[in-house]
């Protein structure tokens, strides 16, 4: 739950248009582009200390706030 | 036999290679498929044919040997699993340099065969101007057709590979058939191995509902070719290549005429490809999605050739981003220029790379890193203009979704389009440059109000023929935007329905195609790249 509310408000800052919480096609409909898309890759690394390896960043990671909650904590076990 | 869009092609080879699949048993016919497309290679290019089979070869080894490590590397993960971030930490360094190795081993006769001579050209003017002698080599034996294609679909197998996202074939065939397939050679789509890979070589039996669908949409890919896109080729090689000036209207006509040609002309040639390989059972994947629809710049290049702009993303873009280098650049940035512009900052060099890349893997020429820069500088301004532009519309309350805003996007997105292609397809970065700014100082639409236009190379049935035409590729092209799909809707039809597209697409690209006396045959135009 925490996850996914950090992964909102993240969110929400890069992309103030879009009800990320209801979008299930953010990089899709392209509300998330790849420079934006770096910038978010940077803020989930800062927020959870995890490293996205660019094998990560394929659009079912980062369609929606549960698909990136979700690769958060894989990345979070992973550097467990 | 020099493209797709032959007689020998179209009524001998590919209905004799789908003859000889058929009658194959099911386990040879990967091995048919490879033996002919290495037939239709070499009918292409000659000798030269062995650099893709080397290419294969090392791809091959190389996926091998990565394979061999990762496992290797994988058998004490599985005895001690806590431990596994160390031990993959301790392996990943001398994987890298295998892949690395590989890398270059694939890349270098991409390098030698078509970028030695430009290199080597601009090192030597260098030279001169610092008085230093630097001799100017070349190797100047050509390259193979689709040499640009194949490298990096080897390319993207041997990371991915490395990646772990698809496993290594040890079918040296599967892999050299991956490289080589004969729809894919010269134009691409620059595939992944999980998307044909295997498909390929799996000798799916050929059935009808596949054969009907594939040679319709084989036919209104030759329909796009000859009866728009070789049509169009006398005017902008009038235009571009005859050496006279023209005023500013005739310029921007000639941009655009480009335009519709080249789209005309690849992604009829991506319609021939896909249907082909779909009469084999293979799904390549889609290289075009409707690109004039574009809201921005941004996404036409994920309309336009899509499988080079998500190979650049995946394989250049996110790898430089996520660099050591591209993640101490992002937090450099945004401790200076906070948490938007910052990260905008390391994803604008990710992005210089990529599109200096995109411009050079066209061609070796000015005009090519002229387009890449071009393109750089069009995207990072959006994504920097981007989030002004966002915070401005709410706080004026406009609905960026309307109609209207979207039709100003796309008419806009259409002008930065056109002005790409006129530097694309100038002979050289000035002419390009010189060529814009006629079309800034000197417009006039005196050429088209007297009628002279219709002297240079295209007259006014030819210009209604492609004004009909291209309306019906948009109207195909909008109600595929709209979520439809007009090649299913016809498959789902009664036969009358079936039969009557098919033969009216046929009978309509034989009584308008742009071949025969008065014109020239065009090969495939991104064939040269």
């Amino acid at each position: 739950m925490e996850i996914n509310e950090t992964v909102s408000e993240i969110i929400g800052e890069l992309c103030p248009d879009v009800d990320c919480q209801s979008c299930t096609t953010l990089v899709s409909d392209r509300y998330l582009d790849s420079l934006t898309l770096v910038a978010l890759v940077a803020e989930l690394e800062d927020a959870f200390d995890i490293e996205v390896p660019p094998a990560a960043i394929v659009v079912r990671n980062f369609d929606s706030v549960e698909a990136i909650s979700k690769l958060v904590q894989e990345l979070m076990e992973e550097t467990a | 036999m020099s493209s797709y869009f032959t007689v020998t092609f179209m009524l001998l080879f590919l209905p004799m290679v789908l003859v000889a699949y058929q009658l194959a048993p099911r386990r040879a016919r990967g091995l048919v498929l490879l033996v002919v497309s290495y037939a239709f290679a070499w009918r292409l290019s000659g000798m030269l044919v062995g650099f893709m089979i080397a290419t294969s070869v090392v791809t091959y080894a190389f996926c091998l040997v990565i394979g061999a490590m990762l496992a290797k590397r994988d058998e004490p993960v599985k005895l001690m699993p806590q431990d596994k971030r160390r031990i993959k930490a301790s392996s990943r360094r001398k994987i890298r340099i295998v892949l690395a190795l590989g890398i270059v081993a694939e890349v270098a006769p991409l390098f030698a065969l078509k970028y030695l001579g430009f290199f080597s050209s601009i090192a030597h003017r260098l030279g001169e101007v610092l008085g230093i002698g630097i001799p100017h080599v070349s190797v100047g034996i050509g390259a193979p057709v689709g040499i640009s294609f194949y490298t990096l679909t080897a390319i993207s197998y041997l990371v991915d590979v490395y990646r772990e996202v698809v496993p290594v074939d040890r079918n040296p065939m599967r892999v050299a058939l991956f490289v080589g397939y004969f729809p894919q050679l010269m134009e691409g789509p620059i595939c992944r191995y999980g998307q044909s890979g295997k498909a390929a070589y799996d000798g799916a039996p050929i059935v009808f509902e596949n054969l009907y669908q594939g040679s319709l949409r084989l036919l209104f890919g030759v329909m796009k070719k000859l009866v728009i896109a070789d049509r169009l080729n006398a005017f902008v090689s009038l235009v571009f290549d005859g050496g006279e000036t023209y005023d500013g209207g005739v310029l921007a006509l000639a941009a655009v005429l480009y335009t519709l040609q080249l789209y005309c002309d690849f992604s009829g040639t991506m319609d021939v490809v896909i249907g082909i390989a779909h009469m084999f059972g293979v799904e390549l994947p889609e290289n075009f999605r409707q690109p004039f629809f574009s809201r921005t710049a941004s996404e036409f290049w994920q309309r336009w050739h899509i499988t080079l702009g998500a190979w650049f993303k995946d394989y250049v873009y996110y790898p430089v981003s996520l660099s050591k280098a591209g993640k101490s650049l992002t937090k450099r940035a945004r401790k200076r220029l906070g948490k938007r512009y910052g990260p905008l900052l390391a994803g604008s060099f990710a992005l210089l790379v990529v599109w200096l890349g995109n411009g050079l893997w066209h061609g070796a020429g000015s005009q090519y890193v002229l387009f890449g820069l071009y393109y750089f500088v069009i995207l990072t301004l959006g994504g920097l203009v981007e989030p002004m532009a966002s915070s401005l519309s709410l706080r004026f309350g406009i609905d960026r979704n309307c109609r209207t805003y979207r039709i100003i996007q796309t008419l806009r997105t259409l002008v930065i389009v056109f002005v790409g292609e006129l530097f694309f397809r100038a002979s050289g970065w000035k002419e390009g440059l010189v060529m814009l700014s006629t079309i800034g100082s000197s417009f006039s639409l005196d050429a088209l109000t007297s009628g002279t236009v219709f002297t240079m190379g295209i007259d006014r049935p030819d210009c209604a023929i492609v004004a009909l035409t291209a309306a019906i590729i948009l109207l195909v092209d909008f109600i595929k935007e709209r979520g439809g799909d007009p090649c299913a809707a016809i498959t789902r039809s009664s036969m009358i329905v079936r039969w009557g597209a098919w033969s009216g697409v046929f009978l309509f690209v034989v009584v308008f195609g742009a071949y025969g006396t008065g014109y020239a045959p065009v090969d495939p135009m991104y064939a040269q790249f």
